[in-house]
């Protein structure tokens, strides 16, 4: 028999182990995230994810479903907590999207405009770390990292070189290079690596490539990131 | 002479004026006068603060992202900036020439904010003072006050910018923070609705522009005397020029001529204007003062931009336009024309211009097909020039192998200008200002010429008529004595 709970007053299906994330998905609601990804173990450091279960604020990534819950997800209450996350995030880096070559193929950005988040409501911190140009073909623009750890698990789990780590805590705390000198050239870090194609912003990009496609034609310019994400598992 | 004007004997025994607009976006310029006991000018200076930070900003940026980095440097003039750091990073992809397609769509967009800039300029921001008078009632003199009295005009205007904005919008893929453009080619061609929809509105495009030829001309000779000695001097002028002389405002190569119209350097290769060009810095100006190097800074100075331009080509090549460039060098009898208002004519001559060019060049196939990217040897260093609506942008990179900017030079048009306009305020303060109790009509002389070369120094505030601007006379000693605000 098929177990069941409500997500914003529906009934969802699943299956023993899924988590809310896994189960709303399946049948076919999206949940906002930004740390989260299907091929690698929940991280729930984002907190996009969080819904709304007997009360409490849980990261649906990482919970597991449960016959009964009642989950509230789509509602302005978690959205507003959303949108305050998003706000964070913004001012923590430099995201200037105007000048940002990641424009319209970023996650945050897209999130932004799904979650209708119009200021920056908090100050910007402005960080100014030098871009790291020293690899042929990668470029790192540090300033726009929001410490999902994609890169870091891809790299140690799928690449197998570990190529990058989070280092210290807080606001201090930033994206490093596994390398003596820091430097990703002195890596052997490859573009074909899938720490080299899984940022969700603009900080691990591809060289020379900037605005070839112009901007008006990118993925979330053509749909919402809540379509996107969903029809990728299709 | 007023050039005298540049730093009075005995400053400390002076009253002191400051004009001091307030402007939103980049460029906030400042004039003071030092006036003697008998109301004598005794100097005169326009201080602009350059945004100047930016080249080292734009220093350790990967160099793909500058084109669409360096808009933010004005507000006013995006594109000019966009193109001429595409055109400079060209040279660093190996590809100094890109294909038609691309070399097309960017003269489009080019075009398209030479019209909407011109547009802007001369129906926003100058129209109220040569339709109403410099010394008409201030809150009358603007655009409102305009399209009330003169509705018809300031619906052209309104209609002629946004028709180059839409030029812009086609070509760029937005009104402002286009992303057209990229280092070695456009990222995009023209779609077949915006060719439709530019095309239906040409023919009245360049109707437009005539008539506000027409209308200058008519400004002109109502009142000769103002318009032919209004801040008039003497200097050389520069701007580029394409290799069979004709007036090309995407391309070329420098031509300086003399005051008396004589070329004195032609034929100037973009990738050497420093060896032609140098700045020199003073101590009172944050802005520094370019000049032609052989000659050094006192006589190597010029102007640039709509008046430089039209006279230093030896031909437009359009016939609408040509028609008007020869009668406006007619106007000037043998000699080329100085007279600081006459930028107004010559700019309009310009937009018709630029009309011209859009009508013609949407018939061209290159535009909505063919190769848009175009790739060569590495080189580490470019310049890209551009004749920018109020005179020719230089952009200067140097690009590291690991495609980091490692060095950045840009001279905009106001630097350029810097001088020349210096001059003109000088002339005006000692011919309308010198000897008499100043007034705010008075004092808007001043801003009248500044503003016939540069509409970025009073933006977008001016654009509604309304230039907050505080007025202080201050006592030898420093104490303020009289002070009065307009906002
Ligand atoms: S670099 Fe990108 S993928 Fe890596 S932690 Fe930062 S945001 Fe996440
Ligand atoms: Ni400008």
């Amino acid at each position: 028999m098929t177990r069941r709970f409500m997500f914003d007053g529906q009934p969802v299906a699943f299956e023993d182990g899924q988590t809310i994330m896994e189960a709303a998905r399946a049948a076919g609601h999206f949940i906002p995230y930004l740390c989260w990804h299907p091929d690698f173990p929940p991280h729930g450091s984002c907190k996009l994810c969080i819904v709304k279960v007997g009360g409490r604020h849980v990261s649906s990534c990482a919970l597991p479903a449960k016959e009964g819950m009642e989950v509230e997800s789509n509602t302005p209450e978690i959205n507003a907590e959303r949108r305050a996350l998003l706000q964070m995030l913004f001012v923590e880096g430099n995201h200037f999207c105007p000048s940002c070559e990641k424009s319209g193929n970023c996650q945050l950005q897209a999130l932004a405009y799904e979650l209708e988040m119009t200021s920056a409501r908090f100050n910007h911190i402005f960080p100014d770390r030098p871009v790291d140009a020293s690899h042929p073909d990668m470029l790192l623009e540090f300033n726009r990292c929001i410490f999902c750890e994609l890169c870091v698990r891809a790299s140690r789990d799928v690449d197998k070189k570990s190529v990058f780590s989070l280092t210290n805590r807080g606001i201090h705390k930033h994206l490093v290079v596994s390398a003596e000198s820091g430097r990703l050239g002195d890596t052997d870090f490859s573009r074909d690596d899938l720490a080299a194609n899984i940022c969700p912003v603009g900080v691990i990009l591809r060289k020379r490539v900037g605005f070839a496609v112009p901007i008006g034609q990118r993925i979330y310019d053509e749909k919402p990131i809540s379509q996107v994400s969903m029809e990728a598992e299709k | 002479m007023s050039a005298a004007l540049e730093t009075a004997d005995n400053r400390q025994n002076l009253r002191r004026v400051v004009i001091d607009p307030v402007s939103r976006v980049e460029g906030h310029g400042k004039v003071t006068l030092l006036i003697d006991e008998d109301d004598q000018v005794r100097e005169a200076r326009l201080h602009i603060v350059e945004f100047r930070g930016f080249e080292v900003f734009i220093q350790g940026r990967p160099y793909w992202e500058v084109p669409v980095m360096v808009q933010r440097l004005c507000g006013i003039c995006p594109v000019s900036h966009h193109l001429a750091a595409a055109k400079a990073l060209d040279h660093i992809v190996g590809a100094p020439q890109v294909t038609a397609s691309a070399e097309k769509m960017r003269r489009l967009m080019h075009y398209g904010q030479i019209l909407q800039s011109h547009a802007l300029h001369f129906f926003h921001l100058s129209s109220p003072d040569l339709l109403f008078g410099f010394e008409s009632d201030v809150g009358r003199r603007n655009i409102v006050g305009v399209a009330g009295e003169y509705p018809e005009v300031a619906r052209q205007g309104v209609l002629l910018r946004k028709f180059g904005q839409e030029v812009i919008r086609a070509t760029a893929g937005k009104r402002i923070h286009g992303t057209g453009a990229v280092p070695g080619g456009m990222n995009r061609h023209l779609s077949a609705d915006d060719r439709a929809m530019l095309a239906a509105d040409a023919d009245k495009m360049v109707s437009w522009s005539q008539d506000a030829v027409a209308l200058v001309k008519r400004l002109h000779r109502a009142v000769p005397e103002l318009y032919d000695n209004f801040g008039t001097f003497d200097s050389r002028m520069m701007s580029l020029v394409r290799a069979d002389g004709a007036m090309d405002l995407y391309g070329g190569a420098l031509r300086f001529r003399d005051a008396e119209g004589a070329i004195i350097l032609d034929g100037v290769a973009d990738q050497d204007y420093d060896q032609v060009i140098h700045e020199e810095v003073r101590s009172w100006s944050y802005m520094k003062f370019p000049f032609m190097h052989e000659s050094g800074p006192d006589a190597g100075w010029y102007k640039v931009g709509p008046l430089a331009r039209v006279q230093n080509c030896d031909f437009i090549p359009s016939p609408l336009a040509e028609v008007e460039r020869q009668e406006f060098v007619a106007h000037g009898a043998g000699r080329p024309v100085h007279a600081t208002l006459a930028y107004h004519w010559a700019r309009m001559i310009e937009m018709l211009h630029a009309a011209e060019v859009i009508r013609s060049m949407l018939d061209d196939p290159d535009l909505m097909s063919g190769e848009l990217m175009a790739s060569g040897p590495r080189a580490r260093e470019g310049v890209g020039i551009i004749e920018a609506p109020r005179g020719t942008l230089i952009h200067h990179y140097r690009v590291g192998d690991d495609d980091l900017v490692s060095m950045c030079n840009l001279i905009v048009s106001t630097t350029h200008n810097n001088q020349a306009m210096n001059t003109a305020i000088r002339t005006v303060a000692s011919r309308y200002l010198s000897g008499r109790k100043l007034t705010e009509g008075l004092l808007n002389h001043i801003e009248v010429a500044i503003r016939a070369f540069d509409p970025c120094l009073s933006c977008a505030t001016h654009a509604l008529g309304k230039m907050p601007m505080v007025l202080e006379l201050q006592a030898p000693d420093g104490s303020i004595f009289e002070r009065f605000r307009r906002d």
